[in-house]
């Protein structure tokens, strides 16, 4: 894989994993030019499309879309997977995830997708054994802080 | 399991989060930021030492600033800091930080570097886990050259947990993607084919993937991983959907090893061993006769997860293609898929029936889903859909079925989106060739295309059937005929008109016994379009005319007419201008007998492969003329339809303008070379123009992969010597290694320069991602102006591609620019930066003047600085022809009777830029009996002098 992203109906970017070398204005391209193509899809297309010499693997949850890129060889329908196995993760974590946890708790989005993919990846598929790495880190974490619940602060989640 | 902000819920951050989202406008939103970017500053400059928490919370702070789309250009010192914490959430989150906001600050990298040696060293898995995951994200070379060598060791050390064995496999696989050079190969790679036996499922799942990647370079050294593969393959095809636990998903046992290790095994060949293949067949069996069992689960999980092996599966027989009956059976199966109610599937077996179309056991089993195809191309209503349907109908046509797939093709082409047309107009194009029985319905084809969707129909596509009508008598009659019917529609396509002008020109004659298509008809139908058309097919059409002369004696006075009238003889167009003028002249001065010669039909062009296909490729990639290419299930249709000389400049006789008089290679139209002769007008004039193959347009998009001009390598070291190859001369071939070709055509005139660069794949592997650009080192931006046009990323192999570079000498300069090239060749990045045959003496003007004159200006010159002399050894033989040659070579001119000494050379130019012009005057004094020269030169910038004189010495 060479980079996934996350971005809303509105087309903000909530996520951001690259997996290739890419200068900053690159990126800005590329996440640009996705966006567009893929918001402009209608809902029953087919998941998969051309685009230069990368295949787009993308699917949407509630108001989010994820959007992986992937090599000619690389499998299609395992990649659906590899996106319906993070959504997983992050639910089990956040407890019925939604776009508010991504974009209040980025760091865990992207702390629960190295412990999953990495290098581009998958390096373990056992939802079991990346949410104990996650939550390891978590007991790991210093009392003296102040644990202000986020969400009690925020208020209630958004229905989407 | 508790909601949100487990563990270290920062609430700053929460705050600034939420403000951001409730900014109402952009600029309130930078507002914001920018206060809160002055905020952390001064707490990171403030006196007070910051406490860890503070620290790690600011850093976040930043992180998300960036993320959102801001500049960072603080923080990184900050988040070092956090790395040598012992608390894990900060460590964390200054691994983030440093992984998304890489800095390339050698001192930075030197105190992160060492702060992951700490932690790898550590013994913590945690600790260790996260150092290997920055330097898994950050992939840079130096993080490589640190630590390349380190991880192999943990990746095999008896003692390492799965997770970090994991984490070392992957992190691994980036660097060698990155940098294969700095991983070494060596004991430890024994043993990592080994780790497909672990226990541990996700050390397996991670080791896969390494494996994968190194075997491709190493195929010998890994060859022990295809029989460990198909048994752990077996062992997960034949176990229960429980029997892995965690590692089933949906009821698919561990379904990503299974792809991965499937993907494996289509790095190698079938396998040699006997039982090792008896197995893995009976893997591969089991997979399609599960594809036929009912789903456990009504998810969309359970059969994507299912299917995803199953289509991993396939691939892996298609690359065998030596097993009939599976071939067969996984066509089957993809036929059932091209009507299933998920449009993903159908996709992917549009897609995957293309490979099996081209193997020779599955072809004929392809072709029996025609029907369903033809439909999808129908009444899919996904454009994607859509396309792959049409990529199958090409892949699966042959002689018995090109005339339905090319007029279902056709039809298609009515309704296509816009994106696609032009792709379709190349596939019925090279069918239509490809599978002619007769020639009428060829031509009748591509007429037809130029109907339906004639501004899609591209040169190479009507140049082609030219080339084809040209060299097969039997359809000339036919062809003048059909695009003399097709001309009489009131409104046509302007390519119409310029294969009716060309065909008519050529073979009006064959129709002219008919009084409806006499040759005054003839002449006034095309003429009737004269005036709508652009330039260039009024200048094709100009020849047209001048061919009826010969052909039609009788039309001769009306052309005269034509071509003397005011609007084109006086034409604002130079090119219109000059062919109205040369060819009324022509029909003047030329006896009957030099009119027939000239005007002469053309000859048969030889035949060649075909310019359409290498399009189609180019625009497709690998493999979208594979069907075609190999012939091998219809080895007759290569001999009977054999291609036909490909380049344009062949063809282009009465083409357009820029390829008549070579235009294209000269900068200014001033520069064009006058054709010596109207004889050479109508023979290949443009032979020696600058493309060996039809121009490859330029790709808008940047290449994929390309990083920016600042990060190049120095020059290869032999950069100098290619260099001084060019400066006297502006053609031949630059560089050469095994993989690639760079040769050179250049034209200068005044401060101007046009370059062409050409690339050559020498390996039959495509090139990708490739980016050739040209960078100024220091300030030569401001002395020398070059402008690229971007080349396609891929370069097939055995192809070439051409670049061209528009030149301007803004002001004398002294060191040429860098050309680097980047690509990857078979995965690996390769990258090479060359200096660009671009030289101040290339902007000589060369000055005659007598004896007088020069002395005088010698004298003028004479101050010290203004003069630079060397007297060198001869490198090659002082013979005074060759030296000559080389003294104009460089530009300047050669005076003779100057010199008392009729051995010496002497010569005069003025070296052209925008700013200023520089007069120089030279001397070379050989001197045959030492075999040595002396070299002065003389101009009005010393360093202009200086570096003259080095470049010419160097030539000697």
């Amino acid at each position: 894989m060479q980079f996934m992203l996350l971005f809303s109906r509105q087309g903000k970017l909530r996520l951001q994993k690259w997996y290739v070398p890419l200068s900053d204005k690159e990126k800005k391209k590329i996440t640009r030019e996705l966006v567009q193509t893929v918001l402009a899809r209608k809902p029953k297309m087919c998941s998969f499309l051309e685009w230069r010499d990368l295949k787009i693997v993308y699917k949407r949850y509630a108001s989010l879309y994820f959007c992986c890129a992937i090599e000619d060889q690389d499998n299609e329908l395992i990649t659906l997977e590899i996106i319906h196995r993070y959504v997983e993760l992050l639910d089990k974590y956040f407890g019925s995830v939604c776009e508010l946890d991504i974009i209040f708790n980025f760091e865990k989005a992207y702390f629960i997708l190295d412990e999953f993919l990495l290098g581009g990846e998958v390096q373990e598929t056992s939802k079991k054994n990346v949410l104990k790495a996650i939550e390891q880190a978590d007991l790991l974490q210093e009392k003296t802080e102040n644990a202000y619940p986020s969400k009690s602060f925020i208020g209630c989640k958004k229905a989407y | 399991m508790p909601a949100v902000s487990k563990g270290d819920g920062m609430r700053g951050l929460a705050v600034f989060i939420s403000d951001i989202r409730n900014c109402k406008s952009k600029e309130a939103e930078i507002k914001r930021i920018n206060k809160e970017l002055a905020n952390i500053r001064s707490k990171f400059k403030g006196d007070k030492a910051l406490d860890g928490y503070s620290k790690k919370k600011y850093v976040c702070k930043l992180l998300f600033i960036f993320l959102l789309g801001h500049d960072i250009d603080f923080g990184h010192m900050e988040a070092v800091n956090l790395l040598s914490s012992n608390k894990y959430t900060e460590k964390q989150i200054g691994y983030l930080f440093i992984s998304v906001l890489v800095n390339s600050n050698s001192e930075l990298i030197r105190l992160i570097n060492n702060a992951i040696k700490n932690d790898l060293a550590s013994r913590n898995p945690t600790f260790m886990c996260l150092a290997l995951h920055c330097i898994a994200n950050v992939g840079s070379r130096e993080m490589g050259e640190a630590f390349a060598a380190d991880i192999p060791r943990i990746l095999v050390a008896g003692d390492s947990m799965d997770s970090v064995k994991q984490s070392a496999a992957l992190c691994l696989l980036r660097l060698y993607k990155a940098s294969p050079d700095l991983v070494p190969m060596g004991e430890w790679t024994a043993r990592v084919v080994h780790l497909l036996n672990d226990q541990h499922m996700g050390v397996v799942t991670a080791a896969v993937s390494l494996i994968t990647c190194l075997c491709k370079k190493n195929p010998d050294d890994f060859k022990t991983c295809i029989s460990l593969a198909v048994s752990r393959l077996s062992r997960i095809v034949s176990s229960a959907s429980t029997d892995l636990q965690d590692y089933t998903y949906y009821f698919v046992p561990a379904p990503w090893l299974s792809v991965k290790l499937l993907r494996l095994l289509q790095c190698y060949p079938p396998p040699e061993d006997a039982a090792v293949k008896g197995r893995l067949v009976e893997c591969l069996e089991t997979v399609l006769n599960k594809a036929q069992e009912p789903p456990k689960s009504k998810k969309v999980q359970h059969s994507n997860a299912k299917n995803a092996i199953l289509f991993e599966t396939i691939s892996l027989i298609i690359h065998y293609d030596s097993e009939p009956n599976l071939l067969v059976r996984a066509c089957n199966q993809l036929g059932q898929f091209l009507q299933h109610r998920e449009t993903n599937l159908r996709y992917l077996a549009l897609e995957s029936m293309c490979t099996l179309a081209s193997s020779e056991f599955s072809h004929e089993a392809v072709k029996t889903h025609i029907d369903t195809v033809i439909n999808a191309l129908k009444t899919e209503r996904d454009v994607s859909v859509r396309q792959r349907a049409a990529d199958l109908l090409y892949a699966m046509c042959d002689r018995s079925n090109a005339k339905q797939i090319v007029s279902e093709m056709l039809r298609y082409l009515e309704t296509a989106d816009y994106a696609i047309r032009e792709e379709i107009v190349l596939k019925v194009a090279i069918l239509a060739e490809k599978y002619a029985v007769d020639y009428s319905w060829y031509v009748d084809t591509i007429l037809n295309l130029i109907r339906i969707a004639g501004d899609y129909v591209s040169e190479e596509v009507w140049y082609r059937v030219l080339q084809i009508v040209t060299n097969r008598d039997d359809v000339q009659g036919y062809a003048a005929k059909t695009v003399f019917e097709a001309l009489q529609a009131p409104a046509c396509h302007e390519n119409m008109v310029k294969v009716g002008g060309y065909i008519l020109g050529e073979f009006g004659n064959l129709i002219a016994g008919d009084p409806r298509s006499s040759p005054p008809v003839q002449f006034s139908l095309l003429h009737s379009k004269f005036h709508l058309c652009s330039v260039a097919t009024r200048a094709l059409l100009l020849s047209t005319y001048i061919k009826f002369i010969n052909l039609f004696p009788e039309t001769k006075a009306t052309i005269q007419g034509v071509l003397r009238a005011g609007s084109q003889l006086r034409n604002a167009d130079v090119e219109l201008q000059q062919r109205a003028v040369e060819y009324l002249t022509l029909s003047s001065v030329a006896s009957t007998d030099v009119l027939a010669t000239v005007l002469e039909e053309m000859p048969p062009f030889p035949e060649r492969e075909s310019s359409i296909l290498a399009k189609l490729k180019r625009k497709k990639g690998p493999g979208a003329g594979s069907a075609l290419d190999d012939g091998r299930r219809d080895p007759s249709s290569s001999d009977i339809n054999g291609g036909v000389e490909p380049t344009p400049s062949t063809v282009s006789t009465p083409s357009p303008s820029a390829d008549l008089l070579g235009l294209r290679a000269a900068p200014p139209p001033a520069a064009a070379p006058a054709p010596s002769g109207a004889g050479n007008l109508l023979v290949d004039v443009s032979s020696d123009g600058p493309a060996p193959q039809p121009s490859l347009g330029p790709t808008p998009e940047e290449a994929f992969l390309s990083s920016g001009p600042e990060d190049i390598g120095p020059p290869i070291p032999e950069a100098d010597d290619l260099l001084n190859k060019f400066v006297c001369k502006n053609n031949g071939v630059l560089f050469e290694n095994q993989l690639l070709q760079i040769g050179v055509k250049s034209e200068f005139r005044q401060n101007l320069g046009r370059m062409y660069l050409f690339y050559g794949n020498k390996t039959s592997v495509q090139f990708q991602n490739f980016s050739p650009s040209v960078v100024h080192p220091g300030d030569l931006q401001t002395q020398l102006a070059v402008q690229t046009k971007r080349v396609a990323a891929q370069v097939d192999g055995g192809a070439q591609v051409q670049q061209v570079l528009n030149i301007e000498c803004l002001r004398d300069f002294l060191a040429p620019p860098f050309l680097s090239v980047r690509f990857r060749y078979g995965g690996a990045p390769q990258s090479l930066t060359l200096k660009l045959p671009v030289t101040i003496n290339k902007f000589f003007q060369p000055t005659e003047m007598a004896a007088q004159d020069f002395f005088q200006r010698w004298k003028q010159l004479s101050l010290p600085q203004q003069e630079a002399q060397k007297i060198f050894k001869a490198n090659h033989p002082m013979d005074p022809e060759v030296t000559k040659a080389k003294l104009l070579g460089f530009g300047s001119a050669l005076l003779d009777n100057v010199d008392p000494n009729p051995e010496n050379f002497v010569g005069a130019g003025i070296i052209q830029t925008k700013a200023l012009q520089v007069g120089c005057l030279l001397r070379l004094e050989p001197n045959a009996q030492a075999q040595m020269y002396r070299l002065t030169l003389r101009t009005s910038k010393e360093p202009v002098s200086r570096h003259l004189c080095e470049l010419l010495a160097q030539q000697f």
